[in-house]
């Protein structure tokens, strides 16, 4: 790479062209205010005027996040106009906002306040009328509410980028100009599939997961048996909301806190992981022994059964029937562990911590319901709700000791499980029961290192048994979208896919905690290209760890098929543990007035 | 089909010779034209020439008089205009009613129909040929070729009249020949910022790249201004031929025209010249024969102010939503799908072919040492000569209102012309003798702008006319960045403080300091520019604000709030019209008997009393 060298405050340096001013600034230990700014430009570029900087010779004042240096630039941050405008131009944001700071479910998390206090505005300035604004409610996954939208555009940039669905633009114009959906409908009555990805990047309140801890209270209140249950990939995050490193494992810690938190049993979603592996594992069996409908397609990810009803509904005879893991434990516990313990179902309210908002709408299917019409889950919180729950029940992660998860019928889980976390994770998982269940034998290599990276879209073939079996595997719904044309037109050449709704699989799921670089001071400078690495690691390190590493091995599985199931794909596991998909339903749905 | 250098010219010789014959009546026949721009359209010109054509007929004139539609005369608020040649008669504000007049008496028996001449107003002399007329005499036109003069929808007229052979000589010459020769000319960009021509064109044809575009801004939407408008309506052709020589010049081989939709009548004509350029292969493949090909599209705005800016343009060319785009990369660099291209206005485009036909000096003799050439100005306001005019550079304002204008009606007082609409600025009485160019502008606190020339006179309420552009400017932001979102609001929101007398000193120090921010912090032109009415008018009329914020007074009595309707007792005839018009019921008095009173707690200043009254016996204060 080439180096130009320029001068910033009157220092001269090295730094390497074709960077933006912005980056080649805290490349040398300059850090200029920014707001809409994001991961190299996934945003409205150069809207929000925050990172003014003053470079002689220019017009005006410059915008960092896009400039380029260029040999011989001199900069200025600290020129006295560039730090007037920085500054007006955040008070004419926070003139236009809605200012509930204190109230707000970003509080905390706000990037908005964070320059707000970085450059020094000033109470009260600039007050006036504000845009008229929409609050969103309707869907069970996601809010908006435009009061606090500052048309950073980084929504509509991750929704396109990510899902290439581009559900959110700017509407209206000029001071009215607000996001949202087409024509300002609601999520709920707009095709998209609630993955949650907008409300990652959003830098404030504006975009937010539709919180359930008020259903999670009424219920303990209530003095239900409140069992909670956690997502793999809740683990590999949950630490960074109490100031740790990405990358670092929460997984004790955090069963301690849901012990504190009055829940009445701790269980893992890795124990439905691996009874999701056996389903689906045989499933493809079937499939493939009797020349059913192949490809087959994964159903963990409610992100991507969105998509597949809105925009793919001729590929649902692909897609695995299977309920995706907290559903399936959900079922279990409402009938094989109700039973077994002689509890009435409708006393037990299970609470599933995801790092995902979509299952919040998948958990109100009306497929997902398969004991006494009760939903199979009561309430869905994601990684950032349940770390809210600990802060204001006054528990101090770091005094928090390591505990186990509880080992009450479905205590168990295997490292098949904990990978489902991850992009590839469950073809991997899928792969080792199946590679079994044809074989007999366990497969001697344990990691398809095919599938094992976290690039979005991913291929591999495997020999059992003398048949070659062609997987994929692949995250966000742009990357998902030529295999699906594919599997549409009949040219599929593989047998097995996976598909996730986030990029990068649950560990970058909507309801993650938040990765914004400007408040992550202690976080590489590349982090936004390195968290999904570091957050898988965690899960396939903890694979390693475990003894146990294929689904079909899990002692509390074989137990639940032995007493309960009897085989996977049996008609009672198929009541409790299989779904189905909706090719009707309406490309906009109406919200009942 | 003209494949060759040599079946052009037969065919511009034939064009020429048919043009001259029927300007100069050689082939013994009289010919009407009707001006056919919006302008006169909207007074009913297009009925004018139906009606011309049934009395033709009604008097077996077929034979012996022909009749169209030409471009704009300029001259619009003189129109509609109807010109016989070749005796180039010219009869202004004609009705429909007085057709029959102008084919009975002149047409039939030869007797010019003097009343329908121009008056001059200050000489009261009838004027009888165009060029007599003061507000022509001035005037310079290049970019407006061939406007009032052929018939935009007949290429034959066009290549009679110079089309083509712009581009002829550029395909004899190499690209980096004609970019030089453009550099040379000193041609700045008619849009806006005058930046040269050839220098664009320069960066575009440096760049490696097989596909590359030229972009023809129509998108013309400061308040007042239709200079593109009418070239475009007028000689739609001269502008194709400007784009198609700068195509040839940075290597593209295709051409956008994008044009406001409110524009039809300038778009139809374009349509119908690129059909039959298309038609004889002057527009296509292999252009005279050379390995040159061009082809040209139409895209039309969907009315956003923002959208004549170059980088929001491409995008909504793209299909996307019109916000402007950060620079850098320019769209020489990286514009329309990435590629590079040049986007010029269509004044600019217009002077291209003058340039390679008449040559550099043709040119360069016009205009001042930095701004060469013409510019149009679409002359609005307080003025007595409504109109569009083409002055070469280096005119002064007062050449420019008094001289072709005709000055302020009603022998008002002169007190600004706001140039380069609402992103321009004011000039006064003191910049009068200013000669008009790109950089005397700037340096004067304005700017040239597209070439709206708005006259405001002291009737004019600074405050009030900076708060009208303001509105402008926050309606036509496109919201993406933050300053001029939101800081155009802010100011508005001041400046309405300030006109209901409820201004403070602060407020006036926020507004100085927001503009300074907006000018410096916005994206792209129109937010830098956004602040420039508050700027200008600050800089110039500052006791103004004063008197409104310390005084509470309007001198103009503009402003609502700080002005009042008064009946005038010894005037009053005590008739009771005022008290009748009034919608509200605040006037009071007896019909014969008492002076008429106005409630002042009633009054909502709608003026309708002011405008009732015979006696001029009601009083602004």
């Amino acid at each position: 790479m080439a180096l130009v060298n320029i001068k910033i405050e009157g220092r001269p340096y090295q730094v390497e062209e074709g960077m933006t001013i912005l980056e080649a600034c805290r490349s040398v230990g300059y850090r200029i205010p920014s707001l809409c700014t994001f991961n190299k430009g996934q945003c409205s570029k150069a809207s929000c005027r925050v990172c003014l900087v003053a470079v002689k010779g220019a017009r005006g004042l410059v915008a960092s996040c896009v400039y380029p240096v260029n040999e011989g630039m001199e900069i200025s941050i600290s020129n006295i106009d560039a730090i007037e405008a920085r500054r007006a131009n955040v008070e004419l944001l926070l003139s236009n906002h809605n200012m509930n700071c204190q109230q707000c479910d970003k509080n905390g998390h706000c990037e908005l306040l964070e320059v707000a206090k970085i450059v020094g505005a000033r109470e009260g300035m600039y007050q006036g009328e504000k845009t008229p604004t929409t609050f969103d409610n309707l869907s069970p996954s996601l809010v908006r509410d435009t009061s606090k939208c500052i048309l950073c555009g980084r929504c509509i940039e991750r929704c396109k980028d990510a899902q290439g669905i581009g559900i959110l633009g700017f509407e209206n114009r000029g001071f009215n100009t607000i996001v949202a959906p087409s024509g300002n409908r609601s999520f709920a009555t707009s095709p998209c599939i609630q993955c949650g990805q907008c409300v990652n990047v959003c830098p404030t309140g504006a975009l937010m997961e539709h919180s359930e801890i008020a259903l999670v209270d009424k219920a303990l209140k209530e003095g239900k048996k409140v069992i909670v249950q956690t997502a793999p990939a809740v683990r590999a995050a949950i630490a960074e909301e109490f100031g740790a490193k990405i990358g670092t494992v929460g997984t004790g810690k955090m069963v301690a806190a849901l012990h504190r938190l009055g829940f009445y049993r701790v269980f893992d979603t890795n124990f439905a992981a691996d009874l999701t592996i056996m389903e689906e594992a045989y499933e493809l069996l079937g499939r493939i022994k009797n020349g059913g409908v192949l490809p087959q397609i994964t159903s963990c990810s409610p992100g991507w059964i969105n998509y597949l009803e809105y925009y793919y509904p001729e590929v649902i005879p692909h897609v695995s029937s299977c309920k995706s893991p907290h559903e399936m434990l959900g079922a279990i516990i409402k009938s094989y562990y109700a039973k077994n313990h002689d509890i009435d179902p409708k006393d037990i309210f299970v609470v599933s911590v995801m790092p995902c908002v979509a299952k919040k709408y998948e958990k109100d299917r009306p497929a997902n319901r398969a004991v006494d019409g009760l939903k199979d889950v009561d309430a869905v919180i994601t990684t950032r709700e349940l770390a809210k729950m600990i802060k204001r029940a006054g528990i101090d992660w770091s005094y928090l000791p390591e505990e186990e998860f509880d080992d009450d019928l479905l205590g168990e889980y295997t490292g098949a499980g904990v990978i489902f976390g991850v992009t590839g994770g469950v073809m991997e998982a899928a792969l080792r029961t199946a590679y079994f269940a044809l074989t007999g034998k366990e497969y001697p290599l344990i990691e398809f290192k095919e599938v094992r990276n976290v690039s979005l879209f991913k291929e591999a073939s495997i020999e059992i048994d003398g048949k070659v079996i062609k997987i994929a595997a692949v995250s966000g719904m742009k990357n998902a979208k030529p295999l699906l044309e594919d599997v549409k037109n009949g040219k599929s050449p593989y047998h097995f896919i996976e598909i996730m709704g986030c990029p990068g699989g649950c560990i970058n799921g909507g309801g993650q905690p938040y990765v914004h670089p400007n408040l992550l001071p202690n976080e590489e400078a590349n982090i936004l290209d390195t968290y999904i690495q570091k957050r898988a690691r965690v899960l396939y390190s903890e694979d390693e760890r475990l003894v146990v590493r294929q689904s079909h091995n899990n002692p509390d599985i074989k137990r639940l098929y032995k007493d309960y199931l009897g085989e996977p794909c049996s008609h009672l596991a198929h009541e409790l543990l299989h779904t189905h998909y909706d090719a009707h339903r309406e490309k906009y749905p109406q919200v009942k007035k | 089909m003209i494949d060759s250098t040599k079946s052009l010219n037969e065919k511009i010789t034939h064009c020429s010779q048919c043009l001259k014959n029927k300007v100069e009546g050689l082939d013994g026949k009289r010919a009407v034209v009707v001006c056919g721009g919006t302008g006169c359209m909207a007074s009913h010109s297009e009925e004018i020439l139906e009606e011309f054509k049934k009395l033709i007929e009604e008097y077996d004139l077929q034979d012996k008089v022909t009749v169209n539609h030409v471009g704009c005369f300029g001259f619009c608020s003189q129109g509609p205009f109807v010109k016989i040649f070749p005796e180039d008669t010219l009869y202004h504000a004609v009705k429909v009613e007085d057709v029959r007049k102008i084919v009975e008496e002149d047409l039939l028996n030869n007797h010019v129909v003097s009343e329908l001449f121009y008056e001059d107003p200050a000489t009261h002399q009838k004027v009888q040929r165009q060029d007599d007329i003061n507000f022509y005499k001035k005037q310079v036109r290049l970019a407006l070729h061939g406007c009032g003069h052929i018939n935009p929808e007949n290429i034959d007229e066009a290549l009679g009249y110079g089309a083509f052979q712009g581009l002829e000589k550029a395909l004899s010459m190499k690209p980096q020949e004609v970019i030089d020769l453009i550099l040379k000319s000193g041609l700045r960009g008619r849009g806006g910022a005058g930046f040269p021509t050839g220098r664009k064109w320069q960066f575009a044809y440096d760049q490696k790249n097989d596909t590359k575009y030229v972009v023809c801004n129509g998108d013309e939407g400061d308040p007042g201004a239709f200079m593109d408008r009418s070239i475009l309506e007028g000689n739609p052709l001269n502008v194709i031929e400007g784009m198609m020589i700068a195509g040839y010049a940075i290597g593209a081989k295709n051409g956008y025209f994008y044009v406001r939709a409110e524009y039809p009548i300038a778009v139809k004509r374009l349509r119908i010249a690129i059909k039959e350029a298309e038609e004889l292969g002057l527009i296509g493949d292999h252009i005279l024969g050379t390995d040159f090909s061009f082809h040209v599209h139409i895209r039309l705005g969907a009315g956003a102010f923002v959208c004549g800016e170059e980088t929001a343009l491409l995008n909504s060319i793209e299909g996307k939503r019109g916000m402007p785009r950060p620079r850098p990369p320019f769209p020489a660099i990286s514009g329309l799908w990435g590629k590079p291209t040049i986007i010029n206005n269509v004044e600019t485009l217009a002077c291209v072919p003058y340039i390679l036909r008449e040559g550099l000096e043709n040119f360069t003799k016009y205009g001042t040492e930095k701004s060469k050439g013409t510019k149009v100005f679409a002359l609005g306001g307080k003025i007595n000569n409504v109109g569009l005019v083409e002055v070469p550079m280096g005119t002064t304002l007062r050449e420019l209102i008094y001289d072709i204008g005709g000055g302020i009606p009603n022998g008002k007082k002169f007190k600004a012309i706001q140039t380069g609409g609402p992103s321009g600025g004011c000039l006064t009485e003191k910049d009068l003798d200013t000669p008009i160019d790109f950089d005397n502008l700037v340096a004067k606190g304005s700017m040239m702008g597209s070439g709206g020339a708005i006259v405001m006179d002291e009737d004019n309420c600074m405050v009030d006319v900076a708060k009208f552009y303001m509105e402008f400017i926050c309606d036509e932001s496109c919201g993406k960045c933050s300053p001029c979102r939101i800081g155009t609001k802010r100011i508005l929101e001041i400046l309405n403080k300030i006109v209901r007398g409820n201004g403070t000193r602060q407020d006036l120090d926020d507004l100085l300091h927001l503009s300074k921010t907006i000018k410096a912090g916005s994206l792209c032109g129109l937010g830098q520019t956004a602040a420039n009415p508050i700027l200008s008018t600050t800089a110039n009329f500052m006791d103004e604000y004063l008197e409104h914020i310390d005084e509470k007074k309007c001198r103009a009595h503009v402003c609502k709030h700080l002005m009042r309707y008064v009946i005038d007792a010894e005037k009053c005839k005590k008739c009771s019209l005022c008290a009748r018009n009034c919608p509200v019921n605040a006037i009071s008095g007896v019909v014969g008997k008492e002076p008429f009173v106005i409630d002042q707690n009633k009054c909502i200043k709608c003026g309708m009393c002011f405008s009732a009254c015979r006696f001029k016996a009601i009083n602004k204060e």
